[in-house]
């Protein structure tokens, strides 16, 4: 039997159905039309969409309308997205916005590390500076939702030039990354650092920890021997003066290290076993006038503060690619220190830990020249009875100040503190230069 | 939580370090079976208590240990007119028991303080670690971030001079406390339910210059190197002020220690403290302290003693006259201080007359 050819008007609402999304209005249609168009044509089709729903509706028949509750069809609601908020650390109202972290690239394959921190550090800004002398290039993992910006020798070049004495190669790379942030807080990890865990196997957050640190006061002029009274479950003890309690800023945040700790060559030589297991939860100040190594590996600091005091200026002659092999950031350190004492600011020491992996050979390093532990012989008691000048009220006048001490009262007695100063006073300049205003790369 | 250690009879015992050299003072008014507790740990040790309070009171010792008691009629029999210096009705009077003991070094306790757990459960034997503070150098020149570089696992920091880590031989050691915290009045009363939980596994030194508030809870000395500069000073009755003894002592012995070259450690061990003295109490005794503090640590941040002071009893004396010429000014009662901490060097010269005063050298 032969099938009924399509009737003129099924054609024309076939046609309808395919041209939907341009009508404006259905309410012309007769009732009984709509209605196959609706169920039999658009439905079956599977046409409808919000904007054709919508059609449907304001034609306002009741049969469409009946039909439409009767098939349960809604509107898919979308829901109101918040506007991207500032993420605030959980305690004391630093934004995200106002940290970066600082990597200096001595390795060029950077994925392990990467994806190690990737938890910790996905939220922040980061700052990488390739070692100039590392030769390949640096692999990143792919995919990951960092914000990076990488600085290498030609960015380096181009801003500092070849004016300075300052050498940014090895571990004084990451100094040119405390020069172009323009951020309010730094933190910086060695790349050789992984996230440490706690006792129940989660990953310890140092940047928390330093931040919490850079957030509460210091109180550098009376020991509490309950350490950090601004921690949960602790206190001033009693005998501690009250005009001292409110103590003063904290501009720098030592951290410290499980597995490899900072230990010198000849130390790390006599006992290569040694690894350090010692959790201990503390954090306190060093009190004012009161000298310590201040090792780079695991630091953090007030950029507004102190950035201009943390210089890359000692180098050793035998400076190498391990920490063993350098001096740079014990040198800076105590200059970081003699500010703050000067200029009534703090510098903690204690949590966070990092896990330093193992790397190097201490016996190798201690084959090398060993001027190191020579030079900080003269260098420890230089410092302590450093007392700079009343008029040195910025930090950039104070490691002028001390830049001048230096070349007048070390310069003689080794080559290498005569550099020291030049580059401290080199650095005091490109800070005035490039340390604030528009970012130089 | 923390929690006292309830059963430590069965608690390793081991050598008794120091057995035949070290007293252990305990001052009391009520009775002492904290000692019960302690016994695994101090049974070894002679026991020195000062009876504070009535006299006419017995404390009762528990069986076992080695002891002699003194009362406050012992206290006038055996110092005569010197005996003003001892405070009546506060655990000041502690200081006495250093003054007659003759042994070379001195752990004092409290009676409310028993023995606490490390985090492994483990119960915590104060005393040797107090010991093993005390036999080890301090580091007060530089300080070291990994803590006291003389313990097991630990060391110096890259950058440590090597020329000072020998150390200075440790003068004193300065436990902690958890469960009820050193709080002073008014953190009592703002915070009345606040416990120390936190076992801060450091010892370290306290660097040279600085001065921290000395706890005598937990505390112990090497009496030949600093126990003349141990003078717990005039608290309780008769006097305007308690519960600066121990704080008084050590600024003192910090000065002193800083000038003769000696460490002040601080840190382990822990014990466990279990009673929080009424803060009402606590506000009337340390009140005037509250307001004195402020003027008494500059001063002792600015002492400079003369380089002729070369022995703990010299620093003190010439202490005692800086006290009397730059506080007497704050309180007749610096005065009365001042004179009582010279008669506490002649009762000490007098009771401890070995010919040759305390030097502040090497043990």
């Amino acid at each position: 039997m032969r099938t009924q050819p399509p009737s003129l008007l099924s054609l024309a609402v076939d046609a309808s159905v395919l041209h939907l999304s341009h009508f404006s209005d259905l309410s012309p249609l007769p009732d009984h039309i709509l209605l196959d168009l609706f169920l039999k044509r658009t439905l079956r089709a599977g046409k409808l969409n919000e904007k054709i729903l919508k059609l449907f509706l304001a034609t306002g028949k009741e049969e469409v309308l009946s039909l439409i509750q009767t098939l349960n069809i809604q509107h898919i609601l979308t829901p109101v997205l918040p506007t991207k908020s500032p993420k605030m650390s959980v305690v004391n109202n630093i934004e995200d916005g106002e940290i970066d972290i600082v990597i200096g690239a001595l390795h060029s394959d950077l994925r392990p590390f990467m994806s190690a921190w990737k938890s910790i550090f996905s939220r922040y800004h980061l700052i990488i500076v390739k070692d100039p002398d590392l030769k390949d290039d640096l692999q990143i993992p792919e995919g990951l939702s960092f914000k990076i910006d990488i600085y290498t020798k030609s960015h380096i070049d181009k801003v500092v030039g070849s004016s300075t004495s300052i050498a940014f190669s090895g571990y004084s790379c990451k100094y040119f990354g405390f020069l172009v942030s323009r951020k309010k807080y730094v933190v910086s990890i060695d790349d050789d650092c992984v996230p440490a865990k706690d006792a129940d196997s989660f990953l310890i957050d140092p940047v928390a920890q330093h931040l919490r640190n850079l957030a509460t006061p210091a109180t550098p002029f009376f020991f509490n021997t309950l350490y950090d009274p601004y921690r949960n479950g602790a206190d001033f003890v009693r005998g501690y003066p009250f005009s001292l309690r409110s103590g003063v800023t904290c501009a720098l945040s030592c951290g410290l290290w499980l597995n490899l700790a900072d230990l010198d060559a000849p130390t790390q030589a006599l006992k290569p076993e040694k690894r350090n297991s010692r959790y201990v939860d503390a954090v306190m100040t060093i009190p004012a006038r009161v000298m310590m190594p201040i090792s780079g590996i695991n630091i953090a600091f007030n950029r507004e503060l102190v950035g201009p005091a943390l210089c890359p200026a000692l180098r050793l002659t035998g400076e190498g690619k391990v920490r063993w092999e350098t001096m740079e950031d014990i040198w800076s350190g105590m200059c970081v220190k003699v500010v703050c004492d000067h200029l009534g600011l703090g510098v903690k020491s204690g949590l966070p830990y990092v896990w330093r992996n193992d790397r190097g050979d201490a016996i190798e390093s201690l084959k090398k020249e060993w001027e190191g532990v020579k030079l900080m012989e003269e260098v420890v008691p230089w410092f302590q009875s450093m007392v700079l000048s009343r008029t040195a009220t910025t930090t950039e006048d104070c490691v002028a100040e001390m830049a001048k001490r230096v070349k007048e009262q070390l310069g003689g007695s080794d080559p290498g503190f005569g550099r020291a100063a030049e580059a401290m006073m080199d650095w005091v300049e490109l800070w005035k230069k490039v340390g604030s205003g528009p970012s130089p790369v | 939580m923390v929690e006292p250690a309830t059963d430590t009879k069965s608690a390793v015992r081991t050598v008794a370090l120091l057995k035949d050299e070290l007293d252990i003072v305990i001052p009391t008014i009520r009775n002492l079976d904290f000692l019960e507790m302690w016994r695994p740990f101090f049974e070894p040790y002679h026991l020195i208590i000062v009876q504070d309070g009535d006299p006419t009171k017995t404390i009762k010792v528990p069986d076992g240990f080695d002891y002699e008691l003194y009362n406050r009629n012992d206290i006038n029999k055996i110092l005569g007119p010197k005996a003003s210096c001892i405070s009546f009705k506060d655990s000041a009077c502690r200081c006495f028991g250093y003054m007659v003991s003759k042994k070379k070094y001195i752990f004092t306790i409290d009676d409310d303080c028993f023995v606490a757990k490390d985090p492994s459960g483990k119960a915590i034997n104060a005393l040797e670690q107090h010991i093993k503070n005390l036999l080890c150098p301090s580091t007060p020149f530089f300080f070291n971030t990994l803590y006291d570089p003389f313990r097991e696992g630990a060391d110096f920091v890259r950058g440590y001079p090597f020329s000072l880590r020998e150390g200075v031989p440790t003068a004193v050691s300065h436990g902690l406390w958890l469960n009820i915290p050193d709080y002073d009045a008014p953190t009592q009363l703002v915070k009345p339910l606040e416990r120390n939980t936190r076992y801060v596994d450091a010892v370290m030194t306290i660097p040279k210059g600085t001065l921290f508030p000395m706890c005598g809870m937990n505390l112990a000395f090497h009496r030949e190197l600093i126990g003349p500069a141990m003078y717990f000073g005039l608290m309780g009755d008769g006097q305007p002020i308690g519960r600066y003894d121990d704080m008084w002592a050590g600024w003192c012995i910090k000065v002193i220690c800083d000038h003769l070259g000696l460490g002040v450690k601080t840190g382990l061990p822990y014990i466990y403290h279990s009673k929080a003295s009424n803060p009402f109490v606590n506000l009337r005794k340390e009140y005037k302290g509250i307001f004195w503090q402020e003027e008494i640590i500059p001063f002792f941040q600015a002492v400079s003693l003369p380089k002729d002071c070369t022995t703990v009893q010299k620093c003190y004396i010439e202490l005692a006259k800086m006290v009397k010429d730059k506080l007497g000014k704050i309180d007749p009662y610096f005065d009365k201080l001042a004179d009582a901490m010279v008669t506490w060097i002649d009762a000490w010269d007098e009771l401890n007359p070995t010919g040759a005063a305390n030097k502040g050298k090497k043990a």
